[in-house]
């Protein structure tokens, strides 16, 4: 009994943590370009309506997510266009970005209130799945979990270990080198802020489609901004930003084990309910406290707008 | 046609007529240079003739807007930095390209077509730095290598494609004097191989012993081609400067007054992690004598900075005394009000506010001189004072109305030496007094700053540029990873010792021969 209790919360986290690892991957990318995109909330939204009015009408949930993907690469395409061409501010534009994306959401997702799509099965691996306890929570999973994983890997080998990736690096660290060495650094800006888009649709359409395969106004609740705060406390390094997602992602589902349990407690719910947000920053702050650590990965260009020389 | 086919053949790079003209500013009106295979060509000029307007264009950076560049023989329009690097152009920068957080290899890595496999990029890295004598280790992380290290993984950068021609803007700015030695061996044997080298510098001692020819520029025009070894310094900056460099006046010494500036045992830990700890530094500055601090760039000079202002206060009261008064952790103002005067090296953000008028510059260190009244600010008096900043020290403005970033940098800091100047402190702290200033406004400050010692203000000068420090001052020393050497009479000393200590070696015996500097 004990076992499969844990399994579910085994299980119930990494579903929780999925979607700010896609979210905050994409973002991580972005930065490391030098682009600070403060829209995640709202590219999440519109990602989680577009997905999910997607499915809605052509039930299929494939077309969702690449149609909740298209709606986040979209947005953060008009942002790119207004920090990158336009040289806009970069924070005014990214809050201005999140505030039109929850609204947006809300309006075009009027007509599916209250409607509810078939939950989306789990894909098993077989042999893996069968490792006792661990074995079905990690290896019977939602598709899109195992998506996050394949992501971490891809973006960590491209950061890491792939000529575009030192690229990338060198134009966050400093797009005027970049340049002068011939790196063409807003196009580079533009694909890693598209990129970042489009993981924060994918992210979105997670939670109207697999998390709760339902709509609610603001059903995004706040996993934006926890995403972008994520990758700043992951210190801009991917693995750093999967352990604060199942962090988050953990506490998360142990609050609502206690507040389902009934046990007499006198903590308020509200104060239950804001544990995951509160624990994955604090957390975070603690690992991240080491200057050395902040200076060698933080792009230092971050939010800066660039113009090359005619 | 014969004729021309001959002359193409022999100079590698051609320039015609080139012009660029930037919205404020004509950077370069009718250029026309020749380089030839295996020369050392200069580009001589101050700041702002265009001779880093006309590098980029060579480069690829930036497009001209008129006139022709010639490639060995063949008409070419250099569309960016990668075409310019294929045609066998390279370039060092002044300001380098590199990339802190990334290491040796992958920055070279960055600079090199294709996709080069990084293990056998760090041996082809080191065989170049062996046959040229630029030491640099592959692995290690760029934000951890001196200046002159930096340098040198720029031009092994450079190196590594082979280049037909090598530009070189100021890149001795940053080098102590042996080093400075060792990069001109470089060049030369680069140059014996074939390879053209394109030198850019406003230093008429280094090009006259090292280039075959120069080109000068005055306000982006070419204003003569000479030989610099059949030249003097003087009619080679005639040429530059339009007329003759003028040399301050170094009066006999004055008699020492009280002691104004003394730090004991100044040690802090810095905020940065790439910064440098200050450790133990000892010195005394007294009234009538001007102490210079020489040393490559961070070497702990910012730290230092920030210390004497008061930007960063001490723990320990005693570690500086300003005119008698211990002030370690005293604020900044307070410090101005015992009577020190203060002018940081980034003239705009912290010797000025940019966007405000120069009247209200002026205020910022000013207010406690009368230029208040019940708390209000008199502004007839501010913009008096602000005038006679103007006047008094050649500032050209549009009036004390305008804004500080209107003004060019040498104009900006005569404002701000002038208004430190006229407070009349009895301890002045100088940064790079002349950094990026023309030689003619240099010439100027330096002669203000001598005229200040021999009315009786103590004066510590920091700076990077050794010849400034021995033109101006009395007695010297050197910073070197934060800690400072001992103080020598400026007539015990010369370049070549200083040079050895600015690599911090000033506790072994003297390898150098210390001769009279003649």
């Amino acid at each position: 009994m004990e076992s499969s209790i844990l399994s579910s919360i085994l299980f119930a986290t990494i579903v929780a943590g999925t979607p700010l690892i896609i979210v905050a991957l994409g973002q991580l990318i972005a930065e490391k370009s030098g682009v600070l995109n403060l829209g995640a909330e709202g590219m999440m939204s519109m990602g989680a309506i577009a997905g999910f009015a997607i499915t809605f009408e052509t039930g299929s949930v494939w077309l969702g997510v690449l149609g909740g993907m298209a709606a986040g690469a979209l947005m953060s395409y008009l942002f790119a266009v207004v920090v990158l061409t336009l040289m806009g501010n970069q924070v005014a534009t990214g809050l201005a970005l999140s505030i039109l994306g929850v609204g947006l959401s809300a309006f075009i997702g009027k007509p599916y209130e209250a409607e509810i799509l078939p939950t989306v099965g789990t894909v098993r691996i077989p042999l893996l799945a069968d490792i006792p306890i661990i074995g079905d929570p990690l290896f019977n999973q939602q598709i899109l979990v195992y998506f996050s994983w394949a992501l971490f890997g891809a973006i960590f080998w491209f950061l890491y270990r792939s000529r575009p990736g030192l690229v990338l690096r060198a134009v966050g660290e400093s797009p005027s080198s970049a340049h002068s060495i011939g790196y063409p650094v807003i196009r580079i800006r533009y694909m890693a802020t598209i990129f970042g888009g489009a993981m924060a649709g994918i992210g979105g359409a997670f939670l109207s489609l697999f998390y709760t395969p339902l709509w609610v106004e603001g059903m995004v609740a706040g996993r934006g901004w926890i995403a972008i705060a994520l990758v700043v406390f992951a210190t801009w390094r991917p693995f750093r930003v999967i352990v604060g997602a199942y962090l988050f992602g953990g506490v998360m589902v142990a609050q609502l084990f206690v507040q389902g349990s009934g046990l007499e407690i006198n903590i308020p719910s509200q104060f239950l309910s804001a544990l995951p947000y509160l624990a994955t920053i604090i957390v975070l702050v603690i690992i991240s406290r080491d200057q050395n650590t902040v200076r060698l990965n933080a792009p230092v260009s971050l939010g800066q707008p660039y113009r090359p020389d005619a | 046609m014969t004729s021309e086919t001959d002359d193409s053949q022999e100079s590698r790079l051609e320039l015609r007529g080139i012009t660029k003209i930037y919205p404020s500013v004509v950077a370069n009106d009718d250029v026309t240079l020749s380089v030839k295979r295996g020369e050392i060509h200069a580009v001589l000029g101050e700041n702002g003739a265009g001779k880093s307007t006309l590098m980029k264009m060579i480069y690829g950076v930036t497009k001209p807007d008129a006139g022709e560049m010639k490639w060995e023989g063949e008409v070419v329009n250099v569309e960016n930095p990668a075409h310019a690097r294929s045609l066998g152009i390279g370039m060092v920068f002044q300001h380098f390209s590199l990339f802190e957080t990334l290491n040796v290899v992958e920055n070279v890595a960055l600079g090199l077509p294709g996709n080069p496999d990084l293990n056998q990029l760090a041996e082809q890295i080191a065989e170049v730095s062996n046959r040229y004598g630029l030491p640099v280790d592959p692995l290690r992380l760029v934000h951890a290598l001196s200046v002159g290290e930096r340098q040198r993984v720029e031009i092994v950068r450079c190196l590594l494609q082979n280049p037909k021609l090598l530009i070189m803007d100021e890149p001795t700015s940053v080098l102590t004097p042996q080093a400075v030695r060792k990069l001109f061996d470089t060049l030369r044997q680069l140059a014996d191989e074939g390879c053209s080298i394109l030198y850019i510098s406003h230093k008429l001692d280094e090009i006259q012993e090292l280039c075959h020819v120069a080109t000068v520029l005055r306000d982006g025009k070419v204003t003569g081609d000479c030989i610099p070894s059949e030249e003097t310094p003087k009619s080679m900056a005639s040429l530059m400067i339009g007329k003759e460099l003028p040399v301050p006046e170094h009066n006999a010494p004055v008699e020492l007054g009280e002691v104004r500036l003394q730090l004991n045992r100044l040690s802090q830990k810095s905020d940065d992690p790439f910064g440098t700890e200050l450790q133990d530094i000892e010195l005394e500055v007294r009234s009538g004598e001007i102490l210079g601090i020489a040393g490559v760039s961070g070497n702990g000079q910012q730290e230092l900075l920030y210390a004497l202002s008061g930007e960063k206060p001490l723990a320990d009261a005693d570690a500086i005394v300003i005119c008698g008064q211990p002030s370690g952790r005293d604020m900044p103002d307070l410090r101005r009000r015992n009577g020190m005067g203060f002018v940081p090296e980034e003239r705009l953000g912290r010797g000025a506010v940019p966007r405000m008028s120069l009247t209200e510059n002026a205020l910022l260190t000013a207010h406690y001189k009368d230029m208040l009244k019940n708390g209000m600010i008199q502004f007839d008096k501010i913009a008096e004072f602000a005038r006679q900043c103007i006047d008094g020290f050649n500032v050209k403005c549009g009036g004390e109305e305008h804004a500080a970033n209107s003004l060019s940098g040498g104009n900006l800091q005569k404002f701000i030496m002038g208004r430190e100047i006229l407070l009349a402190p009895k301890l002045l702290v100088v940064a790079q007094p002349t950094w990026g200033v023309d030689v003619g406004a240099a010439a100027f400050i330096r002669q203000q700053l001598i005229d200040l010692r021999n009315e009786g203000t103590a004066i510590l000068v920091i700076s990077e540029e050794l010849e400034e420090l021995f033109e101006v001052s009395d007695r010297i020393a050197v910073i070197a990873e934060g800690r400072l050497s001992p103080v020598k009479q400026l007539a015990d000393t010369n370049i070549d010792e200083i040079g050895v200590w600015m690599s911090g070696m000033w506790d072994q015996p003297a390898s150098v021969e210390v001769s009279a500097n003649a």
